[in-house]
């Protein structure tokens, strides 16, 4: 049986995702990435993007380049961010760090999880992974401290 | 060194295009549009403003993910270049790139961090980065980006890289 509020909370998150959808659209960069929602929670996001020929940073092998990867994991931590539930009116990335383990295999999708791991009035610390289809062995990893604007 | 009696523009069209080489062989240093000057040994790459570099409409402000992928291309670029020069300048190699072969490996990166510094205006971005320290498999490379002034940074980063093994 489906319980009432589950299935409202089901509505909510659509209703988000869709939200979170068009706020990545409306940044034309991300749009150029053709980057996509693909979930969203309480101060946590995943966003995925596709491969593409244009992207490519080493021709021998067909691999995307790294700097993709940092936009996709940047763009994914200050969404998750935004999600936080005290609700911060913007953001800004501070510093980002990002740790490259192994190529991205070139023409999978690659989807970045963001979450924040602690929260203060005006910083939040945040967590991201990147992954391709083979999920048990991360793209990278990335920390980064973002501003937040009350 | 080189021969003190080559012609000059047989000096600057080697140079350039092994530069070229280097840099039009990767799709996204295209797709980004940068760009890269030559003073001798020293390069400045160029980023010229695009609207879809934008990363926030409202400002609005070049996208903090552009900012640290041309940093990083920056890098890359200037470690490659630096550690080739002499093999350049002596004529051991002479790459070329409708030659695919004769390009160089480029080095991978370990690990980038960025630290952000002011907002990227929606204008050209410049950088310049300087190899701290390259050993035969390891490499420490600081990269710095600027706007309209050269003071004024907009961001900088470090960033370590493995060597392409020969």
């Amino acid at each position: 049986m489906s319980d009432p509020t589950e299935a409202s909370s089901d509505a909510d998150k659509a209703d988000r995702t869709r939200i979170a959808q068009q706020f990545i659209e409306a940044i034309p960069h991300a749009r150029a990435l053709d980057m996509r929602v693909d979930d969203l929670g309480e101060g946590r996001a995943v966003i995925s993007m596709p491969w593409a020929e244009h992207l490519v940073g080493d021709p021998r092998t067909g691999v995307i380049h790294g700097g993709v990867v940092f936009t996709l994991m940047d763009t994914c931590c200050g969404a998750a961010v935004i999600l936080h539930p005290s609700n911060p009116k913007s953001t800004a990335t501070i510093d980002l760090r990002i740790d490259y383990m192994r190529t991205a295999t070139p023409g999978q999708r690659i989807s970045a999880r963001a979450e924040c791991y602690h929260m203060t009035r005006s910083v939040a610390f945040m967590r991201a992974v990147a992954l391709d289809e083979d999920s048990d062995n991360p793209v990278a990893t990335a920390t980064a401290a973002f501003t937040v604007e009350r | 060194m080189g021969d003190r009696n080559e012609p000059l523009q047989q000096i600057k069209a080697r140079r350039d295009s092994a530069l070229n080489a280097l840099v039009k062989g990767v799709p996204y240093i295209g797709w980004l549009g940068i760009q890269f000057d030559r003073r001798g040994d020293e390069l400045t790459a160029t980023m010229p403003y695009d609207g879809k570099l934008i990363g926030n409409p409202r400002l609005p402000a070049i996208h903090g993910g552009v900012t640290a992928a041309f940093l990083e291309v920056a890098a890359i670029i200037e470690l490659s270049w630096a550690g080739m020069w002499e093999d350049l300048e002596s004529g051991r190699i002479a790459p070329d790139a409708a030659i695919p072969d004769s390009l160089p490996r480029l080095p991978k990166t370990i690990d980038f961090t960025v630290d952000y510094l002011r907002s990227g205006l929606p204008r050209d971005v410049y950088a310049r980065a300087r190899v701290v320290r390259s050993g035969r498999r390891y490499a420490s490379v600081q990269v710095e980006a600027w706007q309209d002034n050269r003071a004024r940074l907009i961001a900088q980063a470090t960033g370590h890289f493995l060597m392409p093994q020969p």
